[in-house]
């Protein structure tokens, strides 16, 4: 059965557990963030090391190259930029309040 | 039909334990209970149970174990005292929240300090709130049948909660009593096969147990939580019915000893209702017209039943032998008062606080407060509210 944030005790699974599988996807933790991963596709060579090391998976990859990063999931720990290769250095990261969007 | 042998409390916990066979036993030893593991841990070496059993450097382990075999959809059980039930704290909380249906054997011991080894029940009284089922037992055969209907009750669908069999330790866990047994055969087919509810071996459907659970859900699952103890109590008395169909013992919630004509009443818990029976059979060639009440589920407490029964009584002493500092009154006075406030007619109560640290009662004790219950009855109000069964001034 589907939870939603109306879900009452008497529907809701015993013990707390959840029944369906990849329900991670639904709980947005990119507000956690204060730096945010900004990355440049003229520098970046697509190596995907980024995309390996990056541990909520929100390196957006189709075809074999990046196409954008999950900023509703990314919590802003920096690896990616840490392991850009450091010639390229094609992420750095921006303090969320100097962002775009909060200008 | 099943053999009668004379064994000591816990042979008869590891025997009922060796009789249902679980897939996994994970426990760390301690005295009193240590018995209970290296029996069954004899079993295991022998050959003569499936079980797997997990050997863990301390009871956190031991119930962090059982936690993780019984969400894997196995039958577990386990066995600890005191101490070592208070290192496993926090995941005993973790085991009832789950719902996971884990057995243990409770061998009731005093807390530290200072270091005693001999029983009280300030373990079990503080674990009370920890949301799992409690059944006190008198004797080893109590013990011994509890144990199978725990794992029925809670394996029942209804129910899924952790069961704590809950003995007195070395009065009942080293004392060589008779016996009664029952089969293997007769204990296998009534425990039947575990069919889990949901197991983190089915990978077909993968679960996640124990998840972050905050303002949004958390409150929910406790009220689900609550809910599950209704249930029990039923279940409680349905399983006692079918067991007793097969032993000829009869179990429920409590057993009322000499109650029915009675204005008078002991409540107590443990070992000490042997005792209290026959203090009960004095007073009464004495005239005093007093009955006992054994609780034997603490956990649901039978709240409702109890009213019932005692509503109409004059006077009733309720017997604590464990302590709740800087409460009002002993943990087993606090529930029967806090039950009894909502009754028509309304008993006067008297606590007595006894046998901390394995201290002796005697028939003698009950007797005397049973002759000092007959007194607060006809006084028509209760002096002193606590008041301790011999300890020195």
């Amino acid at each position: 059965m589907k939870i939603t944030p109306d879900t009452g005790w008497k529907k809701l699974p015993q013990g707390g557990v959840i029944l369906e599988a990849g329900n991670a996807e639904q709980y947005i933790t990119g507000s956690w963030r204060t730096f945010r991963p900004i990355r440049d596709e003229q520098k970046c060579t697509n190596c995907l090391l980024c995309w390996i090391h990056c541990p909520d998976s929100s390196i957006i990859v189709e075809n074999a190259k990046i196409v954008g990063i999950d900023y509703d999931h990314c919590k802003g720990c920096g690896i990616c930029a840490e392991v850009c290769p450091p010639r390229i250095k094609a992420i750095t990261m921006v303090e969320e309040r100097k962002t775009d969007d909060l200008k | 039909m099943g053999k009668l042998i004379s064994m000591e409390g816990n042979q008869a916990a590891a025997e009922a334990m060796r009789q249902i066979n679980p897939d996994v036993v994970a426990a760390y030893p301690i005295t009193p209970q240590t018995e209970v593991v290296q029996t069954f841990a004899q079993f295991v070496a022998d050959g003569r149970v499936d079980t797997e059993f997990i050997t863990v450097e301390s009871e956190h382990s031991a119930m962090s174990a059982c936690v993780g075999a019984a969400a894997a959809g196995t039958r577990v059980m386990t066995a600890t005292s005191a101490n070592g039930m208070a290192l496993m704290w926090e995941i005993l909380y973790i085991a009832a929240s789950t719902r996971l249906p884990i057995v243990m054997a409770l061998v009731n011991r005093a807390l530290s300090a200072n270091i005693n080894i001999h029983c009280d029940h300030s373990d079990s009284m503080g674990a009370r709130d920890a949301g799992w089922i409690q059944l006190y037992c008198e004797n080893s055969q109590e013990v011994y049948d509890t144990l199978i209907q725990a794992v029925r009750i809670a394996e029942h669908p209804q129910v899924r909660l952790p069961v704590m069999v809950c003995y007195d330790g070395f009065i009942i866990s080293h004392a060589v009593e008779c016996l009664k047994l029952l089969e293997d055969k007769e204990v296998q087919e009534f425990v039947g096969e575990f069919k889990p509810v949901n197991s983190l071996l089915d990978i077909a459907h993968p679960h996640t147990f124990g998840p972050l659970d905050l303002y949004d859900f958390y409150f929910e699952h406790k009220r689900q939580q609550i809910e599950a103890y209704g249930p029990a109590k039923q279940v409680i008395v349905e399983i006692g019915k079918q067991f007793s169909a097969l032993s000829g013992r009869e179990y429920g919630l409590f057993e009322g000893y000499r109650l029915q004509d009675a204005r008078l009443a002991i409540v107590l818990l443990g070992s000490a209702a042997g005792t209290a029976k026959e203090a009960v059979d004095r007073l009464r060639a004495d005239g005093l017209p007093i009955g006992l009440l054994k609780l034997r589920a603490f956990r649901p407490f039978p709240s409702e039943e109890l009213i019932q029964l005692l509503g109409g009584f004059e006077a009733v002493a309720v017997l604590d032998r464990a302590v709740s500092f800087g409460a009002t009154a002993g943990p087993l006075f606090t529930e029967i008062s806090s039950a009894l406030f909502r009754a028509d007619r309304r008993p006067l109560l008297v606590n007595y606080i006894y046998g901390l640290g394995g201290r002796d009662i005697d028939i003698e004790d009950i007797q005397k407060v049973g002759e000092e219950l007959e007194r607060t009855a006809e006084r028509g109000k209760t002096e002193q509210l606590v008041d301790y069964v011999s300890v020195r001034e």
